[in-house]
């Protein structure tokens, strides 16, 4: 028997492609505007987000019965809360280092649409294992995108990548690399609506290589 | 049929409930993480102080603190004293303590003074608090003052050092909850080595600060004496934070640099 049914496979694969939480469902655009200005921020978030819906998904699975249908959504808010916060002071405590770096995402983490969408949309109906995995699926969604947003927008807007020279030295007077050659880099793919643009131009790749998504 | 779950009284059973245990989760875990998250702070701000007299284990282009474990022996070792000085609504020194005589008094080390609560005493008329870290290092001398502010989203800090003359040795700064990719970078290596030889005072000795400028004309920052540094692109507001905070807490200090020159 495999590890994982056909069902199953699909709750991690459909929203990698034609059902992903941001180029399809546009959730979780804000955070995707905020902090893709470098990859290492979007791979920071997409880890943290992956943590967070994936144990956020069981838990409101397995309290699917017993929560009131009338605060279900003040219920999935606290939740999540909770594990975002009791997360930061274990870092605080333990990964001081990595905490500072993690601070500023706890807020964005609390406040993603795709949390929410997926604790109601999926979790309130399903059995913990399934949810698992519709958590880990999506997150997983959400974090390549931003990953590929946060490529583009280091690369071009500040020529390295992870913090990585990759494009020369860009210093004058000592450019080495493109930077040589007239290189120059655009300091607006380093502000937030460069990450819609980008964000546009992949859902438009998506669209046109897909004809089902396209509505009419 | 209705449910179980959908009647008033399970309702607000269910909610008491999840608050009692949600809230009695978290205060137990803050309550029990708190020694040490205590200890991380007060380490980091050793570190800070120590990053702004220049001891640090920084590589070719990352900020690097000295070590945790090492941090303690390096702040006994350089820090020579620790000044309290206490000013009044006009910006008058009141007193200036050494360290043995703010601890005498408050049983407080002076570098875990919260520059923060000062600047809300100072608003209610209050006197107000400024720490000053006398340091050397190599035979010279650092004097280290903390400084606090708001940026775009939430508040910055930083350390600043500079000598007797009020010309920047050294500079740390951090934030809250800056933007990544752009504000965020004012505590990367780049925006804060631009600070070092920056000169606080105007060429006639009067206090100007030091302005995070767009397009100065001076982006390689060779001139020293301009009062300002090149800003950070997409961090406008960051910068102006970092501007105004170096103006408005590093001027409280200049009349302790007047006794020194007149000494």
């Amino acid at each position: 028997m495999a590890l994982l049914s056909k069902k199953d496979t699909k709750l991690i694969t459909d929203p990698f492609a034609d059902n992903n939480p941001i180029t399809i469902q546009v959730l979780g655009i804000c955070s995707a505007l905020a902090i893709t200005a470098e990859l290492k921020a979007s791979i920071v978030m997409a880890v943290s987000v992956l943590f967070v819906l994936g144990v956020g998904n069981v838990v409101i699975s397995l309290m699917r019965n017993i929560i009131p249908s009338k605060i279900r959504i003040i219920v999935q808010l606290v939740v999540v809360a909770a594990l975002v916060i009791i997360v930061d002071q274990v870092l605080k405590a333990f990964a001081y280092e990595l905490s500072k770096t993690l601070s500023v995402f706890v807020g964005l983490i609390i406040t993603n649409c795709i949390i929410m969408g997926r604790f109601e949309a999926f979790a309130l109906g399903n059995g913990p294992w399934r949810a698992f995995l519709d958590g880990i699926g999506n997150a997983a969604g959400y974090g390549i995108i931003l990953i590929i947003v946060g490529f583009f927008r280091e690369l071009l807007g500040s020529g390295t990548l992870l913090g990585f020279p990759v494009l020369g030295n860009p210093i004058p007077g000592e450019l080495t690399g493109l930077y040589a050659l007239g290189y120059e880099n655009n300091g607006f793919m380093l502000l937030s609506p460069m990450a819609l643009i980008v964000i546009g131009i992949i859902i438009w790749i998506q669209r046109s290589r897909n004809k089902d998504l396209i509505e009419d | 049929m209705e449910k179980r779950t959908d009647k008033n009284s399970y309702t607000i059973l269910f909610a008491v409930v999840m608050v009692v245990v949600v809230g009695s989760l978290l205060a137990f875990t803050a309550s029990s993480l708190k020694p040490s998250i205590t200890e991380n702070q007060r380490l980091e701000k050793q570190q800070n102080i120590l990053y702004a007299m220049g001891i640090n284990d920084n590589d070719e282009s990352n900020a690097v603190f000295i070590s945790t474990d090492k941090a303690p022996d390096a702040f006994n070792n350089y820090i020579k004293e620790q000044l309290v000085i206490t000013i009044d609504g006009s910006g008058k020194i009141i007193k200036t303590q050494t360290r043995d005589e703010y601890m005498a008094e408050t049983k407080q080390e002076p570098y875990l003074i919260e520059v923060n609560k000062q600047q809300d005493n100072a608003k209610k008329g209050e006197p107000r608090k400024l720490p000053l870290f006398v340091g050397e290092k190599d035979g010279k001398t650092y004097y280290v003052a903390p400084i606090y502010g708001k940026g775009l989203w939430d508040a910055i800090w930083g350390y600043v050092s500079v000598d007797k003359d009020m010309v920047v040795q050294g500079a740390y700064f951090d934030h809250k909850g800056e933007t990544p990719g752009l504000g965020a970078n004012i505590k990367q290596r780049y925006f804060m080595d631009d600070f070092i030889g920056e000169h606080l005072l105007s060429e006639d000795g009067v206090f100007k600060g030091i302005t995070v400028a767009k397009g100065n004309a001076d982006p390689k920052n060779n001139d020293k004496t301009d009062n300002a540094v090149d800003a950070i692109a997409g961090a406008t507001i960051t910068g102006d934070g970092v501007t105004n905070m170096i103006k408005s807490d590093l001027k409280l200090y200049k009349p302790y640099f007047d006794t020194l020159k007149n000494n």
